[in-house]
């Protein structure tokens, strides 16, 4: 009992911490510039989240993230368009690639409440479909992986193919304003950086507040053995299903704000290279931890951003290297170190964040 | 000139290609369950390595006959080095494997880019694979006939292995059931290095063969792994059979839905009946028991 | 239990409601309609010394390395040669190289970069469509310059690009006329990339055959990555077309033209024309080329002094075992230009830079190029070559002079922007 609770107000302390980071500390001290950057690791924060409770929880590895980031983008980049095209005018790559008309569909897209919806229910149904198809059936491990994997190949290579509706693999971007506010303004880009810090805390209480219900120890009962928790009378495919809707929920509204940060979404954003390279993040943070997930993205979002302009090509060699040196060597992520170092000193007893076990059976 | 003949026959040269890119999955993923991603890297190895030898012996008529059983050692090699260095620890957590064998391939990409240059390298074919051969009224390339050989020797000679020497019977014994193999004496370590080199190997003798139909760069295999490794789902892991029935199949699948669609929809198309076929078939085509998966 | 959990999930409520209020009360900027105009950026650019700092902007890594490595090159050479030359009004060249990582979302980070924090007075670079539409919001709104080498689908004129690469009536039209007037074909086949170079050249192209009675026998795209052009072949096999008018970027050419030598294809039965194929990708295909057509403003092999002099001097600097290509030439131009620029409005300033730009002219490899101050593209000569069994190229024919830059098309009656 008390070792729950000691960690939870640890975890809420880190919680805290960040907050002040995020929302007090860097935008004092980081440039418009910088801020912007660090947004745009706010938005890859917020799927690393979803991760660590798929992946690091659930033990679903979700190669196919990208997929479920790209449509909270796409969605954000269609009200974008049509913010920027203004009321009843077409953007503008469906007057140069198209002919010059607008499918119905996207006439919806003009309402800002309408997208908003969307950027959240759109990744839940697909989710929830996706889901129900495969955990109801049983595919789970390898098979899970390989299949979340080419169904992001597969999303991106139909947006690639569709250019008349989504600008294909050039992509959308022109962006004017967001929600009615210019963004040429960096007063304006600031304010999108508080909105997306503040969605990653949020986030992360969700995720703190799931981990400690009975659903979240149900989810780590189904990591470690699904089929103990099937002769205790539940479901595991829901409990997968729940999380695994939770996550992409979460990569969906973080490729929303990805899309006025960045100005621009192309389909290079959500393939599977880019869905892979998502997961460095939250292997190198600690996949099973609260914190590790989302500060890990921010670390390999700032890792990218300067290794390449300090040694441009490098940032391959070091990706690679992250992914072999963190999983193989530490797979708890930088947040098993601590309790590495207590094993080395002879304590009778250990504090220790739920340990990712091998997986049993992947 | 037949639709249906012309097809058939292009989506077969695909198929071919796409099993012989995954007839050394068949052997690591299928018969081991290791989820190599570095496997993309090895065709690149072998690719290269049929550059190099053209380097070397600058007649094409035999650099790449020279090529093939140097891809295979190279790739082999890099895989028994992989298989030591890293995979062998990691028997017990799959999931991880397949994360650590994507930065190995990350870092094996870059490498060959510094070594090699970003431009691909051109690779001269073989005169006597020039021209076509008529079947059916339809003109069947040479290279791609030789591709379809290769494959079948391939397989054969995979299948061979497993089925007729002592060392296919180990394989087997191992995966069906490691600890009563180990207890009759099998060292299932060595058997999972061999294992591992042959299906490596494969790879590599896919890629110098893919210098015939594609671009020699240090990022040709990211374009078929992710496709070898659903041939692999589909036709279920553990049998080769399955392997072979599900790459004829997505080649011609393929290759009929190209040509009354477009290229990048058949993709999507492609990949989407395959998910949807895991429905009806969780396990793929066939099914054996293995030791850790499905 | 209860009490521990109860307390820890009330904190994290209030929580949330400090950060919602945290998020709202930040708000204050500029609403949409009274955006402070584009102009009124601050440019930080130091030109107090004795050097001016410019940026190169190009994929060292990456699918597009390939190609956007050559651009950096020809780039480097020009900086160099400014900077021996006396330099830009006096000022030497300090480069600031970064990659673009081949990916549009890192192109647009690195152009905001350069431009906001190390002060570039301009951004040289780019290659990819969707690499230019990614820097272009971000060189707009911060009123920066951008130098774009590559010849594109056009149907764009930015106030704050150059474009130094041919619109698509300097390449893909008159290469059109050529083959219709000296070829006299009826009938075409196009093979494209799918992205948007190759889906706007052969919009241009279906609707410049139907308003000149050429039959269009087939269209097939394949993703940038993917080289399976089995079935695309096996199309033209079977409409025997005069000619394939090919857009495939990047390596998948090799596959499309292995397996269109494969299939007993070659330039003497079905000849291609091909827009994105110079002298570096064809020296990396191994399939015979020769009789091959090409379209583009400049060969290694043009014949003229400014030519052999750029030759040399680009061989000297990186090693006789390159080539020169049209790309190249266009970005080794396009740093002469800003700088016959800069000195005519004697200004490093933005605004003053592009005002002074109409008429400034150079006389660069590929021939004397002016800048049309409209359009901010450049006059320019179009060549079709021929493919030797060198890999090099060869103009077998030539357009009378330069063609002035139509981006939009508007002196072409038979093309609609919203046609098919």
């Amino acid at each position: 009992m008390k070792r729950f609770a000691t960690h939870s107000t640890l975890n809420l302390v880190g919680i805290g911490a960040l907050a002040v980071a995020l929302l007090v500390l860097a935008p004092a001290v980081l440039d418009d510039f910088r801020l912007g950057n660090l947004a745009k690791y706010c938005c890859y924060a917020m799927v690393a989240v979803g991760i660590g409770l798929a992946w690091g929880r659930g033990g679903m590895l979700v190669l196919g993230q990208g997929m479920f980031f790209g449509l909270g983008a796409y969605v954000m980049a269609f009200h974008l368009k049509l913010e920027a095209a203004g009321p009843d005018a077409i953007p503008d790559f469906m007057m140069l690639y198209g002919d010059g008309t607008m499918p119905a569909w996207w006439e919806p897209f003009r309402s800002g409440a309408f997208t908003l919806f969307m950027v959240v229910a759109l990744p839940a149904t697909v989710a929830t479909l996706l889901g129900l198809a495969v955990f109801k059936r049983k595919i789970k491990g390898a098979y899970f992986a390989i299949l979340s994997q080419a169904l992001a190949v597969a999303f991106a290579t139909l947006i690639i193919s569709q250019i008349e509706i989504t600008g294909g693999f050039n992509g959308l971007s022109a962006f004017t304003s967001f929600f009615g506010y210019s963004l040429y303004d960096p007063i304006n880009q600031r304010l999108i950086f508080f909105i997306t810090a503040g969605l990653l805390l949020a986030m992360l209480l969700v995720a703190f507040q799931v981990y400690r219900s009975r659903f979240g120890e149900l989810l780590i009962a189904t990591r470690d053995a699904e089929e103990r928790v099937r002769f205790l009378g539940h479901d595991p495919a829901n409990i997968k299903l729940t999380a695994f809707v939770i996550a992409a929920v979460m990569a969906g509204i973080g490729g929303a704000m990805f899309v006025p940060i960045v100005g621009i979404v192309s389909p290079l954003d959500i393939d599977e290279v880019a869905s892979i390279g998502l997961i460095a993040g939250v292997a190198l943070g600690g996949r099973a931890t609260l914190l590790g997930p989302a500060i890990g993205a921010l670390a390999v979002g700032y890792a990218k951003t300067s290794l390449s302009e300090t040694f441009p090509g490098s940032w391959t060699y070091f990706q690679g290297a992250l992914f072999v040196l963190v999983i193989l060597l530490l797979p708890g992520g930088l947040a098993q170190v601590p309790s590495y170092l207590a094993r080395l000193r002879p304590t009778p007893r250990q504090k220790q964040a739920p340990a990712l076990r091998p997986e049993v059976a992947a | 000139m037949d639709v249906i003949v012309s097809q058939l026959f292009t989506g077969a040269s695909t198929g071919a290609v796409l099993l012989l890119v995954a007839l050394g999955l068949a052997l690591t993923f299928g018969q081991m369950g290791v989820i190599n991603m570095a496997h993309g890297e090895f065709l690149m190895a072998g690719a290269y390595t049929a550059y190099l030898t053209q380097q070397v012996v600058s007649n094409s008529d035999v650099s790449l006959l020279i090529a093939l059983p140097l891809g295979f050692l190279v790739a082999g090699l890099l895989g028994l080095l992989l298989e030591l260095a890293v995979i062998s620890r990691m028997y017990h957590r799959p999931l991880d494997t397949l994360l650590v064998t994507f930065g190995v391939g990350l870092i094996l990409q870059q490498l060959a880019r510094d070594v090699f240059g970003a431009q691909p390298k051109a690779v001269a074919s073989p005169g006597w694979l020039h021209g076509q051969i008529d079947i059916l009224g339809y003109g069947y390339p040479v290279t791609r006939l030789f591709i379809v050989a290769i494959a079948t020797g391939c397989l054969v000679a995979t299948a061979a292995v497993l089925k007729y020497t002592a060392l296919g019977r180990r394989i087997r014994a191992t995966v069906q059931n490691r600890d009563l193999a180990e207890t009759v004496g099998v060292s299932t370590r060595a058997t999972d290095r061999i294992t591992f080199f042959l299906g490596s190997g494969l790879a590599g003798i896919a890629g110098v063969a893919l210098t015939l139909v594609t671009a020699t760069v240090s990022n040709l295999g990211t374009s078929y792994i992710v496709p070898a490794f659903l041939v692999v789902v589909a036709g279920g892991i553990g049998q080769i059979k399955g392997s072979v029935i599900a790459a004829l199949t997505l080649g011609i699948v393929g290759a009929f839905l190209t040509y009354y669609t477009s290229g990048s929809l058949a993709t999507v198309l492609t990949f989407v009946l395959v998910v949807a076929f895991l429905q009806i078939r969780p396990q793929g085509l066939f099914t054996v028991r293995t030791r850790s998966l499905a | 239990m209860c009490a521990v959990k109860v307390l820890p999930r009330r904190v994290a409520a209030v929580a949330s409601v400090v950060l919602l209020g945290v998020s709202a009360t930040a708000c204050g900027g500029a609403k949409a309609g009274e955006e402070a105009s584009a102009s009124d950026a601050k440019s930080c650019v130091d030109t107090s010394g004795d050097t001016v700092k410019i940026g190169f902007l190009n994929s060292l890594s990456g699918a597009m390395s390939i190609s956007e490595k050559t651009v950096s090159d020809s780039l480097g050479l020009a900086a160099e040669q400014i900077n021996a030359d006396g330099g830009v009004l006096g000022k030497q060249l300090e480069i600031v190289q970064e990659d673009g990582a081949s990916e549009p979302t890192i192109f647009a980070e690195k152009a905001e970069k350069l431009i906001q924090s190390d002060c570039v007075a301009a951004v040289f670079g780019g290659w990819t469509s969707s690499s230019r539409v990614a820097m272009r919001p971000v060189v707009k709104s911060l009123n920066s310059l951008l130098f774009y080498p590559v010849q594109y689908e056009g149907l764009e004129a930015d106030r704050n690009i150059f474009y130094t690469g041919a619109t698509t009536n300097q390449q893909i039209i008159p290469a059109l006329d050529f083959l219709k007037n000296e070829k006299k074909i009826d009938s075409i086949f196009l093979a494209g990339s799918d992205y948007v170079f190759p889906r706007t050249a052969n919009k241009i192209i279906k609707q410049y055959a139907a308003a000149n009675g050429i039959e269009v026998l087939g269209e097939e795209y394949q993703t940038l990555d993917k080289g399976e052009w089995g079935t695309a072949v096996d199309k033209i096999v079977e409409t025997q077309p005069d000619v394939v008018f090919n857009t495939i970027n990047g390596d998948s050419n090799v596959a499309f033209l292995e397996e269109y030598d494969a299939k007993g294809l070659s330039a003497k039965t079905i000849p291609i024309v091909s827009v994105s194929i110079a002298e570096e990708e064809a020296a990396a295909i191994d399939v015979d080329l020769t009789g091959q057509m090409t379209s583009w403003n400049y060969y290694q092999t043009v014949e003229s002094p400014d030519n052999a002099e750029f030759v040399k001097a680009f061989k000297g600097k990186y090693g006789e075992d390159r080539v020169t290509s049209d790309p190249m030439e266009a970005a080794y131009t396009s740093l002469w230009l800003w700088k016959g620029m800069v000195e005519k409005a004697d200004s490093f300033d933005v605004d003053d830079v592009i005002e002074a730009s109409d008429g400034v002219s150079f006389d660069s490899p590929e021939g004397k190029v002016v800048v049309n101050g409209d359009n901010h593209h450049i006059a320019k000569t179009t060549l079709i070559g021929e493919v030797q069994p060198n890999k090099l190229i060869k103009t077998i024919w030539s357009s009378d002079g330069p063609i002035e830059p139509d981006p939009f098309l508007e002196g072409y009656d038979w093309w609609d922007p919203n046609g098919a």
